[in-house]
């Protein structure tokens, strides 16, 4: 930004230095701020822009942030510093004879301001300047601008900026009352293809002044828009779903993993993903004072580490405690919640109880836009990662000897038992390979979720949830339960809200497991009903 | 329903059941009498358990008809109703209430008011306590009788849960294995015992012991692959060459 | 046979201590002077009438899950469900005295500008009415919520999970506004409870002898209860439920008897707390402080009443005391104990003594009288 902002400074700099005359339009336009009258003001703002001067962006800005001081007819700029710069000279100015007082605004005012800034910077060199710039245009609906955006369209060679500007001007072509009605109709086109709920709020609220053509014309467009508005959301709600739906699911695969083969309810599996998240931070961290090359890389390090850490969490929790509760589920489960609270208090003593701060590499931030909708890249990331997870580990349980094992005991521990299979030590690995991979599910929600102690905490409920509805030793259900809850959570929130969506969804589970208490596809068998 | 209303005590036709495509009952058929006794053998897996399961409402037939004296439909009803109309069960390993004294086991299972308020409420009369006296005396428990059932050896479990069968006072008896795990001596004395109490009730006994399937003397249904191999006396059974080869191996 | 199980030692022993607990807390309350060591400060007779209602709670647990091993993770919501019975009763007696001074309208309301009580709230007023929703509001949720599990035979872990999920919809239904129960802030700033200002003394004392006398009720109920043929019912479905099925017992019925009383006795607890903390907000269905109550009931002996009863007391006592001295630990104490107690005390306190005592009175008699102890196969 502070680049950004020199870059542009030394820009208007050339530019004014090319029309400088030593009593300019900025000089002369200066003094009106003085005059304690919004018109003024109004006219001023106007000017300084037009002028071409290079302080007139900070004195706009200082305006629209109340830095812009009068006092004995003269003005200033209080910097952020609290220094003060004689605004027509640009020289620092120690102590200013009288009181000084702030340039008043009202809404008019602000609206000039804005549109000044977006002229002003309508010819920026940098694309995603210009784009801002024009955004405020378009919001500021400020006819002043007009030229001004007629002049950047001719030279917008960059597509979306130009869109943008075109958006921009038909926004002021529609609310200006003296535009031809040929105008305006090629506004409301132009309007309909952004086809956007900017758009949308525009033709649906036309000025009153409005040609009865134009108003059928908007009408129509409108209609065309929130068609396509409607259709998109639905999309962008499934897509909310899937992200969820991929949250859910690498919440939850570790928990069906020794769920299924343990019938062991850990209530400690949210610390797990709580202790991939910390390894998440901690590992960037390092990065960030020993090697900040490879902070485009810190998720990818963490990955096998929070691995590491959860599943040896999770082994040690076995050996030590679990293993003497086997067949006793209900214990198991009072102990696992007490080492969930041992974990969390641990965390807390460590790390301290407020939210850990945990960076998104570069190339994890932005979004892509499909039609209406816009797909953020940390979640397009996480759903393609829950997905790579689910399929290494339906691999892992298909194609090596410990999947065989797992999925043997899973069936039938005893017999399995006695083919020799060594089950507690299939226990043992299972419970790590469980917990491992929540503690890379950790990684992966460190990006869109608070790190703090009680990060777990959030994700136990709704993992057990998925992992009843989709039926227990069974990783397909994992799958469908994680999609199908996100999905209908994420289309139940617009009609009922997120709460009443979440209090209807949980419901909803409770009653479906009464009446298949075994889940969607639960394994079918004596063992597994005894 | 198109069965017919037969005056036998238990009708099971054409009865299949099937997990995920395996049948561990094809097509059974069975007719038991009143007051019939009646020795299922067969191997292992031939589907005995689960035609008890069937008949006690714990598992659902796929197909076919199961009557209980000509009218109940068994298939449309579940455990405890099945109970109610008076089918008892002894279970393939001995199931009884380990925490509770041998009295209380068969004070709970004695004939009476099952609901929670008729047992919230209830006394203890001294026709129970005689009713308990004697089924304690029956099964040779009376010394006992303050003992928790789980301190009992193996084979006096099954006695206990012999003991609270009669209790209930049932009109069937169904049977699972009772001899196993006991001595000999043990064996002979329920073969007596079960032929005792076949004189006022229907038995059906599961076992696979030969001696005390012959001490029985009853007639026999061998049971292999979820249906009726043969049927008939224990030695035209034991003569029929299809059994000779299910129990000798193929 | 009966009368004898009702008035065994352990039961003379329970109701000495509460009786005496009754009489001594006012005594050292009110008749010692402040300045003697026996003296019980005022601050001191609401915690423990807070802990005597958590015993309650705790009993009501014990019931379930000791004796017929339905292990609730939403216990904590019928003890809210009472306590929020109580706190509108509580509220509607502030009356015109509220900040706001609406003579109908609690505070709470007047701030979200709501122009009329919303309809549930209508006869809270009444004191009969009230205490009546003290009872019927948890034992109508247990009573539908258990219906639907049990008679679709959803047992075992998967009923506790579900527990946990009612609790924590509620939870999250209860923290809106919407809900017309005072959203996030919940019930508070009471004034009098039947004419008596809460905040009194004099009050409170009653209100602990009140909670004290209750425990003892709720106590000997629970007594009857597992000493019935009924009780014996419940521990064969703990112990062997479908045996108990093949006998002719209709186990749905009886377990949903037996959770919707012990919810009702969590209702009068979540009441009889209420006054006495001077609050009631929804954290209290958090699923964490339902968990915490089973491991009172763990610590004192799952199955035998007075241990829970004692767990509850012993858990809070040392909760109270770790949050004032060393408030780090406490999690890790709380977290320790269950870790502890499922490994090495599966039987609780009084379990372990009762194997003790057992022992060295086998010695002398090999008759022993029948008691449902715990330890069953799940
Ligand atoms: N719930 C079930 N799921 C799958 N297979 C079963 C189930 N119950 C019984 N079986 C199978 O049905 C067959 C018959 O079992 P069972 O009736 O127990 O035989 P038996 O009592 O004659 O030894 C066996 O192969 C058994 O594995
Ligand atoms: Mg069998």
């Amino acid at each position: 930004m502070i680049v950004l902002r020199k870059f542009l400074r030394a820009f208007l700099l050339l530019l004014g230095m090319a029309s400088a005359a030593l009593a300019g339009p900025y000089e002369e336009a200066l003094p009106r701020f003085t005059s304690d009258s919004y018109a003024d003001t109004d006219a001023a703002i106007g000017a300084v822009a037009a002028s071409g001067n290079p302080l007139a962006v900070d004195v706009i800005e200082a305006l629209r942030d109340g830095r812009l001081l009068v006092g004995s007819g003269q003005v200033f700029i209080r910097r952020a510093s609290g220094d003060l710069i004689n605004a027509a000279t640009g020289q620092a100015w120690g102590n200013p004879a009288g009181e000084l007082k702030p340039v008043r605004l009202n809404n008019r005012v602000r609206r000039a301001i804005e549109a000044a800034l977006g002229s002003l910077t309508l010819l920026n060199p940098d694309a995603a300047k210009r784009l801002e710039a024009a955004r405020a245009v378009f919001r500021s609906r400020d006819e002043a601008a007009l030229p001004a955006l007629e002049k950047a369209i001719a030279q917008e060679s960059h597509v979306p900026v130009r869109n943008a500007l075109e958006t921009a001007r038909a926004a002021i072509l529609l609310s200006k009352q003296d535009a031809p009605p040929t105008q305006k109709l090629t506004a409301v086109q132009t309007l309909r293809d952004r086809s956007d709920q900017e758009a949308l709020a525009l033709l649906s609220n036309l000025p009153a002044h409005a040609p009865p053509e134009v108003v059928a014309a908007a009408g129509k467009a409108a209609d065309g828009i929130r068609a396509r508005l409607a259709f998109w959301q639905a999309f962008q709600n499934v897509w909310y779903g899937i992200s969820l739906g991929s949250v859910l699911l690498l919440a939850a695969i570790g928990l069906a993993i020794t769920f299924g083969t343990m019938s062991v309810i850990n209530m400690a599996h949210g610390e797990m993903v709580m202790l991939g998240a910390y390894t998440t931070f901690m590992v960037q961290e390092l990065i960030r004072s020993y090697f900040p090359g490879l902070f485009g890389a810190s998720l990818l390090i963490a990955l096998p580490l929070a691995f590491l850490v959860a599943g040896s969490v999770g082994v040690l929790l076995e050996r030590t405690v679990i293993r003497f509760l086997y067949g006793r589920p209900l214990e198991t489960l009072l102990a696992t919640w007490g080492i969930s609270l041992i974990l969390q208090q641990g965390v807390r003593t460590i790390f301290g109880p407020t939210n850990r701060e945990v960076g998104t590499p570069a190339w994890m931030s932005g979004a892509l836009d499909v039609g209406a909708m816009s797909l953020t890249y940390n979640r397009i990331a996480i759903v393609v990662f829950a997905f790579s997870v689910f399929a290494i580990l339906l691999l892992v349980l298909r194609y090596t000897s410990l999947g065989l094992y797992v999925r043997a005991v899973t069936q039938n521990r005893r017999m399995a038992g006695s083919m020799g299979i060594r089950t507690s030590r299939v226990d043992a690995l299972a419970f790590g390979l469980g917990s491992g991979v929540a503690g890379i599910a950790g990684v992966a929600l460190s990006q869109i979720d608070n790190v703090s102690p009680n990060l777990g905490q959030g994700y136990i409920i709704d993992s057990f949830m998925v992992v009843v509805f989709g039926g227990v030793g069974n990783l397909w259900g994992t799958l469908v339960g994680a999609m199908t809850l996100g999905i209908a959570n994420k289309l139940l929130e617009p009609y009922a809200g997120a709460v009443l969506g979440k209090i209807a969804l949980l419901i909803a589970i409770i009653v479906f497991i009464q009446r298949r208490p075994r889940g969607l596809f639960a394994l079918k068998g004596r063992v597994v009903e005894a | 329903m198109t069965a017919p209303v037969t005056p036998t005590l238990l009708y099971l036709e054409n009865v299949t059941v099937s997990f995920d495509g395996f049948r561990a009952l094809n097509a059974l058929s069975l007719v038991i009498d009143h007051a019939e006794m009646r020795a299922i053998i067969g191997p292992n897996g031939a589907g005995k358990t689960t035609m008890m399961d069937v008949i006690t409402g714990k598992t659902q037939p796929n197909e076919g008809t199961a009557l209980f004296e000509g009218t109940h439909d068994l298939t449309a009803l579940d455990e405890t109703a099945i109970a109610e109309l008076g089918i008892g069960r002894k279970f393939q390993t001995p199931t009884v209430f380990e925490m509770h004294t041998v009295e209380d086991n068969l004070l709970l299972a004695l004939k009476n008011k099952r609901g929670p308020l008729a047992t919230l409420f209830s006394r203890q009369a001294n026709q129970e306590r005689e009713r308990i006296d004697a089924l304690l005396e029956r099964v040779r428990l009376t010394a006992q009788r303050h003992r928790r059932a789980g301190e009992l050896s193996h084979g006096q479990k099954q006695w206990l849960e012999i003991g609270m069968l009669l209790a209930q006072e049932p009109k069937l008896l169904l049977i699972d294995e009772p001899a196993a795990g006991m001595t000999d001596q043990e064996t002979a004395d329920t073969a007596d015992l079960l032929r005792d109490i076949a004189k006022s009730k229907a038995v059906i006994v599961v076992e696979h012991d030969m001696t005390f399937v012959r001490d029985l003397g009853v007639k026999v249904t061998c049971l292999h692959e979820g249906s009726v191999l043969a049927e008939g006396s224990l030695d035209a059974v034991s003569a029929n060459e299809r059994v000779v080869e299910v129990y000798l191996g193929r | 046979m009966r009368t004898q199980y009702l008035f065994d030692r352990q039961t003379v022993l329970v109701l000495s201590i509460l009786a005496a607990a009754a009489i001594l807390v006012p005594a050292m309350n009110g008749l010692v002077p402040p300045g003697s060591a026996l003296h019980l400060s005022d601050h001191l007779v609401p915690l423990l009438g807070k802990y005597v209602c958590l015993a309650l709670l705790a009993l009501s647990v014990d019931l379930i899950w000791g004796f017929c091993g339905i292990l609730s993770l939403g216990h904590g919501a019928f003890f809210a469900l009472g306590g929020y019975a109580m706190g509108m009763y509580l509220m509607r007696q502030i009356g015109p005295r509220g900040a706001y001074a609406d003579p109908i309208l609690p505070d709470f309301m007047v701030f979200l500008n709501w122009k009329e009580l919303p309809w549930f709230w209508h006869g809270f007023d009444w004191f009969p009415f009230a205490a009546l929703m003290v009872l019927l509001v948890p034992g109508a949720l247990a009573l539908v919520f258990g219906w639907f599990a049990f008679r679709s035979r959803v047992t075992g872990v998967y009923f506790s999970i579900i527990t946990q999920a009612m609790t924590f919809a509620l939870m999250l239904a209860f923290f809106r506004n919407d809900m017309g129960l005072g959203g996030n802030n919940g019930l508070t700033d009471f004034k009098e409870v039947l004419g008596f200002p809460v905040q009194a003394g004099s009050t409170r004392v009653v209100l602990f002898v009140l909670s004290v006398l209750v425990l003892a009720g709720g106590y000997l109920l629970c007594r009857w209860v597992v000493g019935s043929t009924f009780g014996k019912v419940l521990v064969a479905v703990r112990d062997a439920e479908s045996r108990t099925r093949f006998l002719g017992y209709r186990v749905e019925h009886y377990k949903l008897a037996v959770f919707t009383l012990s919810a009702m006795l969590a209702g009068v607890a979540g009441a009889l707390y209420v006054p006495q903390v001077g609050i009631i907000n929804p954290s209290e269905f958090a699923p964490a402080n339902s968990i915490e109550v089973v491991i009172w009931v763990a610590v004192g002996g799952r199955g035998t009443l007075a241990g829970a009863i004692l767990g509850a007391l012993l858990v809070n006592a040392g909760k109270t005391w770790f949050t004032a001295a060393l408030p780090e630990f406490w999690l890790f104490a709380l977290g320790g104990l269950f870790v502890f107690v499922t490994l090495f005390m599966p039987r609780g306190i009084l379990g372990a003594a009762g194997d003790l005592w057992e022992r060295s009175s086998r010695r002398l008699r090999t008759r022993r009288s029948p008691q449902p102890f715990t330890q069953a196969a799940e």
